[in-house]
């Protein structure tokens, strides 16, 4: 499958357009959403009020019949608040911690979801079939009312986002400080609780329950390696997220038995994977090469000193010192053949006869300069 | 009672009470959630064991569980070793990445086998009895019951063996370490196990039952005691009252099994939360009502204490000032007077509100704390 | 205080004081942590409030920013309510109150400082950037404004904080422990830039924890220990008496040997109330 027919399928075929294109609202609002969650350490609340989702799903349908995406999606919101209501009030009032409570709250509420599906399963019509997509995403039954529902409460949140862009970093920063500038804190933490509750219901439908914590918690960590800036970190985490979600879409329709949400759940973890290992600044290769640069830098150095050492006890800096003496200088360095070449490379120092070295001039002037240096930062 | 229902409730009992053992010390080292991300990172290891052996009845599968547990437990250290990713982090991403990948092995090369997603996640404690083990020709029983006895066993042997090791590191493993008890070890023993309950559980219960004995009943004993052995036997008897209640709730409304006995769970937890003697919701609101109105009257004293003497302070004691002065409406002020009153705290002279020598004594010892 | 005619409270002689507060009594679970405490705050002074650990200080600054609802008593800043004199009122947070791993620079930090002013919705502008370098000038920092917050030390922090304040453009400053943890150069920095302020007649009220540099940085103090203990201008309060009382016995190095003792032993007058 070339990458043009490909392209071709995603704009003419409606289940990959419909799949990639619902991937992709999903992606890019839960990278944005999930970024607060992730800066205010609430990390696993994504996890939490994904299962806590299920017995609203159920109960929507059995009040309404309906199994119209709104209609399941208020109903999975409205249990994700209820559960997250539960979990601060275990918290303020218990001496039950923080994991504990999101915890119990996500497989009490799950398991009531399942009495409640396997109620359902009973009833006549046998119409717990479109439910159950809620619990492992199976997002090639995204259908485009689906897909239109989705991205119109995403966009309502992202509003919300852009709307309240700044008071939203203040509440996760600062929030004392926020309320001492007169913005009211309370109100603003229970908006954007309410805004992660609607990007993870729906988000449901196409990975599942179990996964929603990845792609809430993945893109942030990814996007975070790449900036400090939290307004572009948020923007990337979205991004990725919606790469992800299409990426997954596309190749898990041109594989044959491969679901769509784990194969998203991979992508988004290769992301943070290379994102991890490559960004720069954080990234741990660049890490790791600017460690062993000092390394070579220092190791260079100490050779450096060693020479101005050998030829101040000389008197002479003429004379040519033994490699072997080198060397046994920086017994359990290594790398002293190494930084002489790159001494020499820099006419900081140059080689008499086979086997021994000296300073020029200019390398002299410059360990002279090192040692005062060093001795002015003790 | 028939054998199977007897027997799917003796299951039950045995998984609450294997879980609530090696639930109490995650709760109690705020590593909860670990049980919802072990309970699923197991997949993988099952998978790739039954790719081995392909044999789904095989213990290597327990065996291999267990390494996916600790494979998990590695990961997420490793990651959190980075200092790039928070821990709350690392957990999120790992264990769903570690299930994807079982998810997709599954989908690509066991499709026609019954490893079903479903199972892994909801089990069917229903099927149970009729798996079942014959040795010689004699039926023993379900094979479940066998499994998680040994596992039970095992638990039981283990927290028999290491209680003060795993206690000590449970609350300082600073210390613990210091001692030369080895805390690091103690975690990933204690992981193992969780991951060895969890796959040996998962097949009668499925996996978010696991989550659930694990948590809810040790969480309940969390709110009823102290002591560190009786929460033990507290959530073992409470997880098997969940398991035993569950199952008949599920026989009468025909549903899931292990959901309504995760239910129950939530059940008997929500109940102890509201009405446990020291620590339920209602217990504590009837404290701080109590102390508010004790609180209010000592305010008092202390605030005519402090202003009794001077003479441009007196009208501060007028009954009618009270309320400007403590931000008290009319109501509430009026109600703590008499009370403080009653409690011949004060006493009322020409609408001047003086302080008795009792509560001279109060106001005294209040602000001398 | 007077009385008007029918017998209310006026408390408009609060004007004068740019802090004024009435029994306030704030409890916690009904523990005591501030216990009908009236306070004068003069404006144009440059106040320490010290006293021992779990006193009360930081909850004190909460409840004047309304930031706690106390359990009795009133605040008056210029003799208005709070909530109308929000404006006129900067704050310093401690400096562990915050994550510094999170994902912002200097400048985005100061320019929090002006969020207030800016309002809702609005986005911050291009004199609320100028503000805030200019505020990062002030505090040294102008180099390292885009600099990622996590990579500042201790000092260079709570001169971001500091900044943030300034920029508030605030009469009365409320800092909690500013001098917590960072090097002496900064410390000169912030104690110039506190008296720079109280020249210009601002108020600045600061939690602080060192005994020793009371009588050097500040002008006027407040011992506090759940209840206030005295206070009043240096002289006239920090005295081993009050000390005492505040701190529980546990004041030994205010010994007569030590210069900073027979300062203030010379003025003792052990039978002065608050």
């Amino acid at each position: 499958m070339d990458l043009l027919s490909i392209l071709q399928d995603l704009v003419t075929d409606y289940t990959l357009r419909t799949v990639s294109l619902g991937a992709a609202v999903l992606g890019f609002v839960s990278g944005i959403l999930g970024s607060f969650a992730v800066l205010r350490k609430q990390s696993l609340l994504g996890d939490a009020i994904s299962h806590a989702a299920l017995p609203g799903i159920a109960l929507a349908f059995l009040l309404t019949g309906s199994k119209a995406p709104l209609t399941l999606i208020l109903g999975a919101a409205i249990a994700g608040w209820i559960g997250t209501l539960f979990i601060i009030s275990i918290i303020n009032n218990t001496p039950i911690k923080e994991d504990t409570a999101l915890g119990l709250v996500l497989s009490v509420f799950f398991g009531f979801g399942l009495v409640l599906l396997t109620f359902i399963q009973k009833l006549p019509n046998a119409s717990q079939a479109g439910l159950d997509k809620f619990l492992f995403g199976q997002a090639a039954t995204l259908m485009e009312r689906d897909v239109v529902t989705m991205t119109v409460l995403g966009s309502i949140s992202l509003f919300f986002v852009l709307l309240f862009w700044k008071e939203f970093k203040l509440l996760c920063f600062n929030a004392d400080f926020g309320d001492s500038q007169g913005f009211r804190m309370s109100l603003l933490n229970i908006l954007l609780t309410s805004l992660i509750v609607i990007a993870i219901v729906i988000g449901l439908q196409t990975v599942g329950v179990v996964l929603m914590s990845a792609m809430v918690v993945a893109p942030a960590a990814a996007a975070r390696q790449w900036t400090d800036r939290m307004g572009f970190m948020v923007f990337l985490a979205g991004v990725f997220g919606a790469i992800a979600g299409v990426t997954g879409a596309i190749i898990s329709s041109i594989t044959p038995r491969l679901p769509t949400g784990p194969t998203i759940v991979i992508v988004i973890s290769g992301i943070v994977l290379f994102s991890l290992l490559f960004a720069p600044n954080r990234g741990l290769i660049w890490s790791w090469v600017r460690k062993r640069r000092n390394n070579r830098r220092l190791q260079v150095d100490a050779v450096l000193g060693d020479l101005y050492i050998l030829a101040t006890q000389h008197g002479n800096i003429e004379h040519g010192h033994s490699i072997t003496v080198l060397r046994t200088m920086s017994m359990g360095h290594g790398g002293t053949d190494g930084s002489l070449k790159e001494l020499e490379l820099q006419q900081l120092a140059r080689r008499i006869d086979s086997d021994k070295w000296t300073l020029t001039s200019k390398g002299y002037a410059k360990a002279e300069n090192m040692i005062i240096n060093d001795r002015d930062d003790e | 009672m028939t054998l199977a229902q007897f027997e799917i409730q003796l299951i039950g009992i045995l998984v609450a009470s294997a879980c609530a053992l090696t639930g109490i010390f995650l709760i109690l080292r705020r590593m909860a959630m670990m049980s919802d991300a072990i309970s699923h990172a197991i997949l993988l290891g099952i998978v790739l064991a039954f790719f081995v052996t392909k044999d789904l009845a095989s213990p290597f599968l327990i065996i291999a569980a267990a390494l996916s547990g600790i494979l998990m437990v590695s990961l997420v250290e490793l990651l959190n070793g980075t200092r790039l990713v928070r821990e709350d982090a690392s957990i999120g991403l790992v264990f769903p990445l570690l299930f994807s990948i079982g998810v997709i092995l599954i989908s690509r090369y066991a499709g026609n086998i019954h490893l079903d997603t479903d199972a892994v996640l909801l089990g069917e404690l229903a099927f149970a009895p009729f798996n079942r083990l014959s040795l010689f020709g004699y039926d023993l029983g379900p094979k479940s019951i066998y499994t998680i006895s040994t596992i039970l066993l095992l638990n039981i042997v283990f927290i028999f063996v290491f209680y003060k090791e795993i206690k000590l590191s449970t609350f300082d493993a600073g210390l613990a370490a210091s001692l030369g008890f080895a805390p690091g070890l103690l975690h990933y023993a204690l992981m193992s196990l969780v991951s060895i309950t969890a796959v040996g559980s998962f097949d009668a219960v499925g996996s978010i039952l696991v989550v659930a004995f694990m948590i809810a009943p040790p969480a309940t004993a969390y709110l009823l005691t102290d002591k560190l052995t009786r929460m033990i036997w507290i959530s073992v008897i409470i997880g098997s009252v969940s398991a035993v209640s569950g199952y008949w709730i599920a026989h009468f409304a025909d549903a899931s099994i292990a959901g309504s006995m995760a239910t129950m769970c939530g059940v008997l937890f929500l109940l102890t939360f509201l009405f446990s003697p020291y620590r339920g919701i209602i217990a504590i609101m009837h404290r701080r009502i109590q102390q508010k109105w004790e609180f209010a009257q000592i305010m008092l004293t202390v605030h005519l204490h402090q202003h009794q003497d001077l003479p441009e302070h007196s009208f501060e004691k007028k009954m009618n000032h009270c309320h400007i002065h403590m931000k008290w409406n009319e109501k509430f002020t009026q109600r703590v007077i008499k009370l403080a009153t009653e409690k011949n705290l004060i006493t009322e002279k020409n609408g001047y509100l003086y302080l008795t020598k009792q509560g001279a004594a109060t106001a005294e010892e209040a602000i001398t704390t | 205080m007077t009385k008007t005619s029918n017998g209310a409270i006026d408390s408009n002689q609060g004007d004068k004081f740019a802090i004024k507060l009435e029994d306030i009594t704030m409890a916690y679970r009904d523990k005591p942590v501030l216990w009908d405490i009236d306070l004068e705050v003069p404006s144009g002074v440059l106040m320490a409030i010290v006293g021992p650990n779990g006193a009360g200080k930081t909850t004190l600054i909460k409840v004047i920013m309304n930031l706690e609802s106390p359990a009795a008593g009133r605040v008056f800043i210029f003799g208005k309510p709070y909530q109308v004199q929000r404006k006129l009122v900067g704050y310093v947070p401690q400096r562990n109150s915050v994550d510094w791993d999170f994902p912002t620079t200097v400048l985005d930090v100061v320019m929090m400082g002006r969020y207030g002013a800016i309002g809702w919705f609005k986005r911050p502008g291009k004199k609320d950037k100028n503000l805030a370098i200019e505020a990062l000038h002030k505090l040294g920092m102008a180099d390292f404004k885009n600099r990622q917050i996590r990579q500042l030390s201790g000092g260079q922090q709570q001169r971001v904080f500091l900044a943030r304040a300034l920029v508030q453009n605030a009469q009365i400053y409320l800092m909690d422990e500013p001098f917590q943890g960072v090097d002496a150069t900064t410390e000169r920095a912030i104690i110039d830039l506190l008296q720079e302020l109280r020249e210009s007649g601002k108020t600045v009220v600061v939690i602080h924890h060192d005994l020793q540099t009371v009588p050097e940085y500040f002008d006027w103090v407040t011992l506090l220990n759940v209840r206030k203990i005295a206070s009043g201008p240096i002289a006239d309060v920090f005295t081993d008496k009050n000390l005492r009382l505040a701190y529980g016995g546990r004041v030994g190095f205010l010994s007569p040997h030590s210069h900073v003792g027979k300062e203030f032993t010379s003025n003792l007058n052990p039978d002065k109330e608050n």
